[in-house]
């Protein structure tokens, strides 16, 4: 019997091998490979830099406003804890330089006022078809939740894929789509002399197709940090993208710190649970 | 709920009273104190209890998103951001809520393995198991319905994808699978209407499950619990009571669950999820790859692995309703594939395909992912219609203890006498 | 079978603790159950509202609506000052001036239940302190109440010319909300 077992498992082991052959040979993609990057807020105990994020918003407000509104976020979020953790008077004197639509008044007419802390900070555009006819067609998305609606494609072979997914999981691996955010805006690059590039059109090493409308919105030097951080491209591009994963995820140091403390909690009632159960047992044997 | 004899005593004259009238503490202690279980079970078998925990922070998580969630496709998405944004803990509840439904899954996944390989669907469990596959059904159709809600590109292009399956039957009737279709989205196309009917159906569906779940525990109650020997209960050395001995086993293993569970909700509550579903749905743009959640991935596999549309289709549900036939596809005498030498390697490398299915089911469908969902699609239904009969006859199982308590005691000595080498 | 009687007390502890540590944690997730019902952040940094006076005529009044509240806005008369004053607040059914400004302690005259130079603008969140009925009086064709100031159809309650509960089952005064003038006519509320 056990040499029929044996048997069995070799025909069903060799059937393997056989089936995953033609896999490898196809596990070369021609996906764009993305650096992953190092981020102060990975991982369980990883949190956000204030100051980063204030820069972040710095060259948010200078370099991409213009065109990309982010407008899930309330004026007040800057102010709030685990954010760029603007004063609330400075939040309050920017709001005031905004505009937003109110009313009707009395005469039932709209009006426009200064905006407040509780108003969403305003987008440029009115709506979508607003913004494609300034831009050529093209839509600036809203950068709200740009980092956690982006991804990156997984690259290696199909063997190493499953260890891959658990490694992930188990470093909570969640800034994929900083990591591509940031590849994009440090992505732009004069095209290979073969690459056929449309009018109007920029060529970007992270972009997919790697033709992108976007004119490269960080010029090196452009912003001056005030506490004195080098303004690169990498640097500004670093420090964007981390105040866009915040805005998209304000609640993330509350939910790291809190984490913390209830896998804390369950680890001990684990233990306690695994040896009150021994006990219970200890009488059944 | 219990074919035992009852051992409830009432402890006071208000419970007698009580039980005279309403034996309702007599139910709950004959079904979750006294209750004999096989003394035998390994940690697999803590997954019931797991499953119950998941539907109960199902069901709860699900009320308290209802209050802040609006099914309209204008505000639906942005009622999530304000979720996940300001409402007070709002993050942590959805979290629990998205997260939870794919702990659900790999719950059920592991419970339905466990019941495949101890050979739980065989006689008496038969119904046991049907109501199973059953709730498996309306955790799915629970699961698609919920995935719509968020009303991200996901969600949208999913419930478009998905809901189209029935305008297969076009191919046999002409017409009747488009106004199905018609009939289920309520217009010409998904829209704000879809999402209203489905948010109903979705908050109606877990209900209904806790129903099923009743019967499920009350058909478990009639024929008792398998064990990993498969032999049935024969004297009373081979069970210990429910409570306390079950009752902190399992304990013990939502313990242990839940620390899983808490990983993803505070650690990787994006993890389980598709970047996609985090733009607003569109209906004027399809996403490159559109893939349901990982939980429905072997099934869209197979779904893909078929070259017609109706073929595709027919053999996704068959793949689901093959289950409720193999009480009567399994021809062995025993139950457990511990003593079943060849049916054993079939059965793991079924748990494999399904597995390949699963990854497969996330791949583009072009080129060699097609033909290998294709050979796994025929064996996950070959094992079922050819091994399973055939091996069942052919095989002679290896040599099985006695009786249950022989299992985790040893032969020759009496029960509750010494510790067993048998690890639990 | 020995070993286990001698640290049964032991087992029962260490059970007991096991238990009791699951239950802390069942019952410590009811709190985001219960929060989660509370105002949101959102509701909480809802703005105050701003309202011109100016074209409220005296003997008229005006609502306004200030967190899905009416604020009612009454421009009062000469006359309606006085039988206001008239009255000693300690013998009132309420005596506090349940003034947002003001502590609790504070009696409920006329002059806490406004603002100083401005006595003739009684501003008050206009919801009945019996059970959140909209009482009557803002309109000029209204009934009033016996003290001509306002009536809550409902049951019955008859406040007077500075809003204040004097017949009738509500409890309280009328609330005064935090408010204040920006000009001589702009009225910021919150």
């Amino acid at each position: 019997m056990t040499t029929r077992t044996s048997r069995i498992k070799r025909i069903v082991l060799l059937a393997l091998a056989g089936a995953t052959l033609p896999l490898l040979a196809h596990a070369a993609g021609e996906a764009i490979h993305i650096d992953r990057q190092k981020w102060s807020f990975a991982g369980p105990f990883g949190r956000f830099d204030p100051n980063q994020l204030q820069r972040g918003f710095q060259v948010y407000k200078d370099a991409c406003a213009q065109c990309h509104g982010i407008s899930r976020l309330d004026f007040r979020n800057l102010a709030q804890p685990g954010g760029p953790g603007f004063k609330e008077d400075s939040v309050k004197g920017l709001a005031a330089t905004y505009e937003v639509q109110d009313g009707p008044n009395d005469e039932g007419k709209m009006f426009k006022r200064p905006a407040r802390l509780s108003d969403k900070i305003p987008p440029p555009y009115a709506n979508e078809q607003e913004a494609r006819s300034i831009h050529n067609g093209a839509y600036p998305p809203d950068l709200s939740l740009i980092t956690k609606a982006r991804s990156i494609e997984y690259q290696g072979s199909l063997f190493a894929h499953p260890f891959h997914l658990l490694k992930d999981m188990a470093i909570g691996y969640q800034e994929a789509g900083a990591d591509y955010v940031h590849a994009l805006l440090t992505g732009y690059a004069d095209a290979p002399k073969d690459f056929k590039m449309s009018d109007g059109m920029q060529y970007n090493k992270a972009f997919p197709g790697h033709q992108i409308s976007m004119p490269p919105p960080l010029t090196e030097g452009a912003i001056k940090f005030q506490d004195g951080t080098p303004n690169t491209v990498d640097q500004m591009a670093r420090d964007v993208v981390a105040f866009l994963h915040w805005a998209g995820d304000p609640k993330q140091d509350e939910r790291k710190r809190m984490g913390l403390l209830v896998v804390l909690y369950l680890l001990i009632t684990a233990v306690l649970l695994y040896f009150a159960k021994k006990r219970i047992w200890a009488k059944a044997h | 709920m219990s074919q035992h004899e009852s051992s409830y005593k009432p402890g006071s004259r208000a419970e007698q009273w009580l039980d005279e009238r309403l034996p309702i503490v007599r139910l709950a202690h004959d079904t979750a104190v006294s209750y004999p279980t096989p003394r035998n079970l390994n940690y697999l078998w803590t997954f019931g209890g797991i499953l119950t925990f998941c539907l109960v922070v199902q069901i709860v998580t699900g009320i308290v998103l209802a209050m802040h969630y609006i099914p309209n496709d204008l505000m639906a998405f942005n009622s999530v951001e304000k979720i996940r944004r300001d409402v007070n803990y709002g993050w942590l509840i959805r979290n629990v809520h998205a997260v939870g439904a794919s702990m659900f899954f790999f719950a059920v996944y592991v419970h339905m393995a466990r019941g495949l390989y101890y050979g739980s669907y065989k006689a008496p469990r038969e119904v046991l198991w049907i109501i199973g596959v059953l709730l498996f059904l309306l955790m799915m159709a629970t699961g698609f319905l919920g995935y719509t809600l968020p009303w991200g590109q996901m969600s949208f292009w999913g419930v478009t994808v998905i809901t189209n399956l029935f305008s297969s039957l076009d191919a046999i009737i002409p017409g009747l699978g488009t106004k199905i279709v018609q009939w289920l989205w309520g217009g010409f196309s998904v829209s704000t209407v879809t999402l209203n009917r489905f948010f109903s159906l979705h908050y109606l569906l877990p209900f209904v499950i806790v129903g099923v779940v009743i019967l499920h525990i009350w058909a478990l109650h009639v024929v008792g619990q398998n064990n990993p020997t498969g032999l049935d209960i024969k004297t009373k050395a081979d069970t210990v009571p429910f409570t306390p001995y079950a009752t902190m086993k399992d304990l013990f293993g939502i313990g242990v669950f839940t620390l899983l569970f808490s990983w993803f909700v505070f650690f990787a509550p994006d993890f389980l999820g598709h970047a996609d579903n985090y733009t607003p749905a569109n209906p004027l743009v399809t996403p490159p790859h559109i893939v349901p959640e990982w939980y429905f991935l072997p099934f869209y596999a197979i779904l893909r692995a078929i070259p017609s549309k109706l073929g595709g289709v027919i053999a996704m549900f068959a793949a689901i309703v093959i289950l409720v036939f193999i009480p009567w596809l399994d021809t062995s005498r025993v139950r457990s594939a511990r003593y079943r030498p060849i049916f054993k390697w079939f059965l793991w490398f079924f748990f494999f395909s399904v597995l390949a299915l699963g990854y497969l089911g996330g791949k583009p469908a072009e080129g060699v992912y097609v033909a290998w969902a294709q050979f796994f699609t025929l064996y996950y239904f070959a094992f079922f219609l050819l091994i399973m009969p055939i091996v069942g006859v052919m095989e002679t199982p290896s040599a099985m203890p006695r009786s249950i308590a022989e299992s985790v005691l040893g032969s020759g000595k009496p029960a509750g006498a010494v510790a067993a080498p048998e690890k639990r | 079978m020995a070993a286990h009687t001698e640290d049964a007390t032991r087992r029962d502890f260490l059970v007991v603790a096991a238990s009791a540590f699951a239950a802390v944690g069942g019952a410590a997730t009811l709190w985001p159950l219960i929060q989660q019902m509370n105002p949101d952040a959102s509701t909480q940094a809802l703005a105050s509202t701003e309202v011109d006076v100016a074209p409220v005529k005296e003997g008229q009044a005006i609502t306004v609506m200030w967190r899905g509240k009416p604020v009612f806005i009454r421009h009062r008369t000469k006359a309606e000052i006085e039988q206001a004053n008239a009255v000693d607040p300690s013998t009132l059914p309420d005596r506090s001036a349940r003034n947002d400004a003001l502590p609790e302690s504070a009696p409920a005259s006329d002059k806490n239940r406004t603002k100083a130079g401005k006595e003739q603008w009684l501003v008050m969140v206009g919801i009945c302190t019996h059970l959140g009925c909209i009482p009557k009086g803002q309109g000029l064709s209204d009934v009033k109440g016996d003290y001509n100031g306002w009536f809550c159809v409902c049951h019955g309650s008859h406040y007077d010319t500075a809003g204040r509960i004097r017949r009738g089952p509500a409890p309280r005064n009328l609330d005064v909300p935090a408010y204040e003038f920006l000009s001589d006519t702009m009225v910021k509320i919150g």
